[in-house]
């Protein structure tokens, strides 16, 4: 047994001691504990990633006791270490090590502050036992596990109602994901007889047609497995219908909007759907609906980031919809272009995320885009950062270049693969492109115009400085003693955070840049297939086929692709070589899309940005008053849709009648009617007779009790003694 | 040590401990002061030792090996006979009986009313329920099954809340309904195989001794009691009402062991003797157990007293017990079990939760409270692991026993299982929301503002059963290694389905 278990582990550790024995040790051992473990673990993470990518290190799994075994239904507590498993090591715990680090500074006057750092280090560990399975059920296990961690997390300030609320409501909805997610592995139990990936696969490969029966009607084995692991990953990952908890939850502390409600845990449901992958390749009618489920969500959240005040809740519908994509690429089998968008988003939205954080800290607790601007100057680092950010989520880049910002990559190659499956044939290929390049131009929309009103203009202070309501805010102590030099007129009283808070900001704004450029071969094109090494199923990945086997077990696809194809002019292509990968390895570059799909997002993009100047940057009121002339579209939007009155309405209202009806009518006037309540006479009758007596009723119910064995032994007397 | 009936020592020790504090009550007229300190610590010294025989008896017990073990049998003429035995799933209930009764003492320490006979009470019932467990014999099975409810009938009636008379008026209604019914399908059945030893029974009855039609019959007389004492929907009702009226020691005791003897009688008896009918009735059951887990969680959710939303938090987890049997498969039944394990160690400890406040507020509206984790942190983060062992969380021990009664039912009836896991969803409603609004919030009832945290005793009171959880949420083969052989002796006898 290697170092991997230290990986996983010494959160746990650390999280265990911060949270008991914080009272013992203080609060700054405590910290320094959990972030220095989680420095431990991200460089043994990166040290397993580079081994592992570069060093040729050998796809692993260290078991480490049996967790469940019961008649064929088990799992055991493993380290799974192959191309998914160590892309996510490096995800997870570079941008938790760097929100610990944050978290510094941004909780630094919060009395629960070792609480707060051992729920993120508890939360790490969950991340980590999830993304290192080797089964469905420690998956669930770490998918459970996040979950409670972000419950804890959204209602870390717990005297606040609307943080517990959204905090219920995080994992509420996640159970409803949960529920299908169960069902999954417990149909996977009953079809494949194992709950292990790579026994699953195996055996839904080697029996594609297997019929799950359901009495009233059969459906196709992989498809009820795959639409079942799929529901979990839709609560998970905040998809429409699952979404509605993923906006409240930023009434947490903004790190763990960063860590957990963009960086990390929402994009478990993409992990768990490349993971499983093989399946569903094989499941068509399941990943049409993961396409169409992923295309909406990424149109639909954009809609609604178009119209929001609060600088996280933009952000928070930006994650929403950027999952979608993710969703879509998985949808139509660009697996590793679903990976690759996880793996960038991981650090240019956490960036927004902190550079959001940065701006409320700097501004006193101020959330509400409204009430800020002129915040540029004051903040010039987190605004340069911010605008990092920006560029990456928007996805700026030349096409045909290797010149671009990370989410120029991953993005355009999701988009791009869209188009390509609908050529050939894939189902709800087209429509998934169309909502791409759609959500994109209101991405650039959206996100320009938190960026102007937020850092532009005058500062416009709140009216109601101190009464803020209907909003999430971040009202963690409250710092009293800055000083403020008299800002200039305009410029928001702002002040820069401290470095402990920038630096995570840099870290994660390199990646932001850098992330994109050095990978995109690797997860996408030349260098892809020893890169997954049969990590995901990438026979049919629309811009980059494998040429090798097919099937989950099919792995190490390295050999005999590309001489049929015709050579590239992928943009991404000519620079990859330049990055090494030789031209005979560069996997013949798959399917050639048009120059106008290739150009279309750049335009869109630069589309948004023309439309948010006048609007956000030149006028200070043009914005307020687009969102008067159309009122009700504006209310409709930024009520998001009215999900949250309809579901008000359906599901707790309904359950709370339901329950009433069932209390009160089904137990009271029924059971109890029917039962004990009917013999009203009798039991007003016995009532008067107890109150005398107090126990009388003992008496003559031990008396019959007694009757009634001695009735045994005599009836067997008499009966014939035939008793031994 | 072999010669020693270890069983019987462990079983009727209690019993000695009771006759101990009476004798000790004469000699003293109970007047001195310190005499219901006494009286406390003899109880308690008497359930830590009974525990200690039990481990002891687990020594002596080897978990591989099928069937009953430790078994004393001595004829008392008459027919009738004195005949103790454990099998691995008897055991673990004993263990969890022993395990949970020093805690139920420790939980006592504030009673002030009649100790001496308080104690009693309680000693009596720890010997009973030892007895049910232990018991091969019908006859004796039967005399400790129904004795028990005696001392937890007079517990409910003469220590209880204010409605107590009326919650043991119903308790006593239902169970009683269902044993008559089970003591003459007893009659009957040991008139047919001339016998009362279970074990022998159960060979006459897989040797086909029942017939079918004559199966049904039996297994619905069976049936009335124990799906009372589960309690299955819609035979529920006295639960809640108990519960509430009860002291904390005596709601532990209720869910923690009373409401396993309906789930052990129908491993013991309906599966193994009547698999024919238990087939026959399997949807039967399904229903019953899925209309459980949905009904009772949305009672629990509009529930305002905290012991009565856990109370049908109960009925909800017990449905998953009645469903994983009813499968018949090893998942279903070792889950099922596991179920009850941990079902009594985390509704036994949620009641004590709501005791800690109980003493101290004298309320058990939830209204009553709010922001008690800023005067209560360590009680808090206590009430928070069990919340969560409620839901079902993986890492604790509800995970565990829920998923596998799934994972077992799922092969049988898909349905079924959906209906169950929609559980899931709803346990976190109304654990969720009942947390919340005990333990976050602002601390806004000025008569909190001096509640104090947990205290020494109950901190021990806790200790144990957090550890018990999270150690069967985590390694839970510890208890599944062990009840293994058992289980597959009760589905040797129950192949009705061997095609599945």
């Amino acid at each position: 047994m290697g170092f991997e278990p230290i990986i996983v582990l010494a959160p746990l550790f650390a999280a265990v001691v911060a949270g008991l024995g914080q009272r013992f040790i203080g609060d700054k051992p405590a910290m320094a504990l959990t972030t220095g473990v989680l420095g431990l673990s991200l460089a043994l993470s990166l040290y397993t990633f580079v081994d592992y990518i570069w060093l040729g290190g050998e796809a692993r799994l260290i078991e480490l006791f049996k967790f469940i075994d019961v008649g064929g239904f088990s799992s055991t507590w493993s380290i799974r270490i192959d191309t998914m498993s160590v892309i996510m090591l490096v995800v997870v715990t570079s941008v938790s090590f760097l929100v610990h680090l944050y978290s510094w500074g941004y909780m630094a006057e919060d009395p629960h502050r070792a609480r707060f750092f051992a729920y993120l280090s508890f939360f790490t560990f969950a991340m980590l036992a999830l993304v290192t399975a080797n089964d469905f059920l420690q998956m669930f296990f770490g998918w459970e596990g996040v979950g409670v961690a972000s419950y804890l997390l959204i209602g870390f300030w717990y005297d606040k109602r609307s943080a517990n609320d959204a905090a219920i409501k995080a994992f509420v909805v996640n159970r409803v994901g949960d529920f299908g997610f169960a069902l999954g592995i417990m149909a996977c139990f009953f079809l494949y007889g194992s709950i292990r990936f790579d026994e699953v696969f195996a055996a839904a490969a080697a029996n594609p047609t297997l019929v799950l029966d359901l009495q009233l009607f059969q459906v196709p084995a992989i498809e009820a497995v795959c639409l079942l692991l799929f529901i979990g990953a839709m609560g998970k990952s905040a998809q429409f219908f699952l979404h509605v908890w993923l906006p409240d939850a930023m009434e947490g502390p903004t790190p763990v909007s960063a860590l957990i409600h963009a960086a990390t845990m929402v994009t478990a449901g993409v992990f768990m759907v490349c993971r499983c992958s093989p399946l569903y390749e094989m499941a068509p009618y399941a990943a049409a609906f993961v396409t169409i489920v992923g295309a909406v969500t990424a149109l639909f959240a954009a809609t609604v980031g178009l119209a929001q005040n609060d600088i996280k809740r933009v952000v928070a519908y930006s994650t929403c919809s950027q999952l979608g994509y993710m969703f879509f690429a998985a949808g139509v089998g660009a697996y590793g272009a679903a990976m690759f968008h996880l793996f960038t988003h991981a650090f240019f939205k956490a960036l927004l995320f902190l550079g959001a954080g940065s701006v409320i800290h700097g501004l006193h607790h101020e959330q509400d885009l409204r009430y800020m601007g002129g915040v540029r100057k004051p903040m010039m680092l987190t605004w340069v950062m911010m605008l990092i950010g920006t560029l990456a989520l928007t996805g700026v880049g030349i096409p045909g270049t290797q010149i671009g910002f990370a989410g120029f990559f991953s993005k355009d190659a999701i988009i791009e693969s869209a188009f390509a499956a609908s050529e050939t044939g894939r189902t709800f290929a087209e429509f998934a492109f169309w909502c791409g390049i759609t959500a994109a131009f209101l991405t650039s929309f959206y996100s320009w115009r938190l960026m102007f009103m937020a850092f532009e203009g005058k500062f416009r202070p709140n009216p109601d400085a101190h009464h803020h309501d209907g909003h999430a805010h971040d009202d963690h102590a409250h710092h009293g003693d800055h000083h403020h030099a008299k800002p200039a007129d305009g410029v928001a009283p702002a002040h820069e955070s401290p470095a402990v808070m920038t630096v995570p900001l840099v870290a994660l704004a390199a990646g932001a840049v850098l992330a994109g450029v050095m990978f995109a071969p690797m997860f996408l094109h030349g260098q892809a297939d020893q890169f997954w090494r049969g990590a995901i199923e990438r026979a049919h990945d629309p811009l980059n086929p494998s040429g090798g086997g097919h099937g989950g077990e099919s792995a190490h696809a390295e050999a005999g692709h590309g001489d049929t194809h015709a050579p590239v002019a992928d943009p991404h292509a000519a620079p990859a070589e330049a990055h090494g990968a030789g031209a005979e390895d560069h996997g013949g570059g798959g399917h050639h899309v048009p120059a106008w799909v290739m150009w279309a997002p750049f335009f869109v993009t630069l589309a948004g940005f023309l439309l948010a100047l006048p609007l956000y940057f030149f006028s200070q009121t043009a914005g307020a008053t687009i969102a008067r002339v159309f009122a009700p579209l504006n209310a409709f939007l930024s009520r998001k849709w009215y999900f949250d009155e309809l579901y008000d309405f359906v599901f707790i209202k309904g359950a709370r009648a339901l329950g009433d009806f069932f209390w009160k009518t089904g137990d009271k006037k029924v059971i109890d009617g029917l039962g004990p309540d009917g013999f009203a006479s009798v039991s007003k009758f016995t009532a008067r007779q107890m109150r005398k007596t107090q126990t009388g009723f003992v008496y003559h119910y031990s008396f019959f009790m007694l009757i009634a064995v001695a009735a045994i032994g005599a009836y067997a007397i008499w009966a014939g003694g035939g008793l031994p | 040590m072999s010669g020693v009936p270890i069983l019987s020592l462990m079983t009727f020790l209690p019993a000695a401990g009771a006759l101990l504090i009476l004798a000790a009550r004469w000699s003293s007229s109970g007047q001195h002061a310190g005499h219901d300190t006494g009286v406390k610590w003899i109880a308690f010294i008497v359930t830590l030792a009974t525990l200690a025989l039990n481990l002891v008896a687990l020594t002596q017990f080897d978990a591989s090996q099928p069937g009953f073990q430790l078994v004393e049998r001595v004829a008392w003429g008459a027919g009738l006979e004195y005949h103790m035995g454990v099998d691995q799933m008897a055991m673990a209930l004993l263990l969890l009986t022993n395990f949970l009764m020093p805690l139920c003492i420790l939980a006592s320490w504030n009673i002030e009313k009649q100790v001496s006979a308080y104690m009693m009470l309680f000693l009596a019932l720890h010997t009973l329920m030892q007895g049910v467990f232990g018991a091969m014999d019908i006859v004796l099975f039967y005399v400790f099954f129904e004795a028990g409810l005696i001392p937890m009938f007079i517990l409910i009636g003469v220590w209880g809340g204010k409605n107590r008379v009326y919650a043991a008026f119903k308790f006593f209604l239902y169970t009683l309904i269902g044993s008559v019914l089970m003591l003459v399908a007893l009659i009957f059945m040991a008139i047919m195989a001339k016998t009362t030893s279970i074990p022998e029974l159960t060979a006459f009855a897989q040797q086909g001794g029942f017939a079918k039609d004559l199966q049904i019959w039996l297994w619905l007389a069976f049936f009335a009691s124990f799906a009372v004492k589960m309690p299955m929907w819609p035979v529920h009702t006295w639960l809640p009402d108990a519960h509430v009226e009860a002291p904390t020691a005596g709601s532990v005791i209720l869910a923690g062991v009373l409401l396993k003897m309906g789930g052990y009688g129908f491993l013991r008896f309906s599966l193994p003797m009547f698999p024919d009918a238990s087939a026959f009735f399997t949807p039967l059951v399904f229903v019953m157990s899925v209309v459980a887990i949905i009904y009772a969680s949305l009672v629990a959710f509009r529930q305002t007293d905290i012991k009565k939303l856990i109370a049908y938090s109960s009925v909800a987890h017990m449905g998953f017990v009645t469903m994983g049997i009813f499968a018949g498969t090893e998942q279903g039944v070792q889950g099922a079990i596991f179920q009850m394990l941990s079902h009594g160690i985390i509704s036994g400890a949620l009641f004590l939760i709501v005791g800690v406040i109980y003493d101290r507020m004298h309320t058990r509206e939830i209204a009553a409270y709010g922001g008690l984790v800023h005067r209560m942190p360590v009680y808090a983060a206590i009430f928070l692991l069990f919340t969560m062992g409620n839901v079902g969380l993986p890492g604790t021990s509800g995970f565990v026993g829920e998923i596998l009664t799934m994972a077992g039912t799922f092969p049988v009836n898909a349905w079924v299982t959906a209906g169950a896991a929609t559980g899931v969803i709803l346990s976190a409603v109304y654990a969720l929301t009942l947390y919340r609004k005990v333990a976050f919030g602002k601390l806004e009832n000025p008569a909190l503002a001096t509640i104090t945290d947990i205290n020494a005793r109950e901190w021990v009171m806790f200790v144990p059963l957090v550890i018990g959880t999270l150690v069967l949420g985590f390694a839970p083969m510890i208890a599944l290694d062990f009840t293994k052989a058992s289980t597959q002796a009760i589905l040797a006898g129950y192949d009705v389905f061997a095609g599945r």
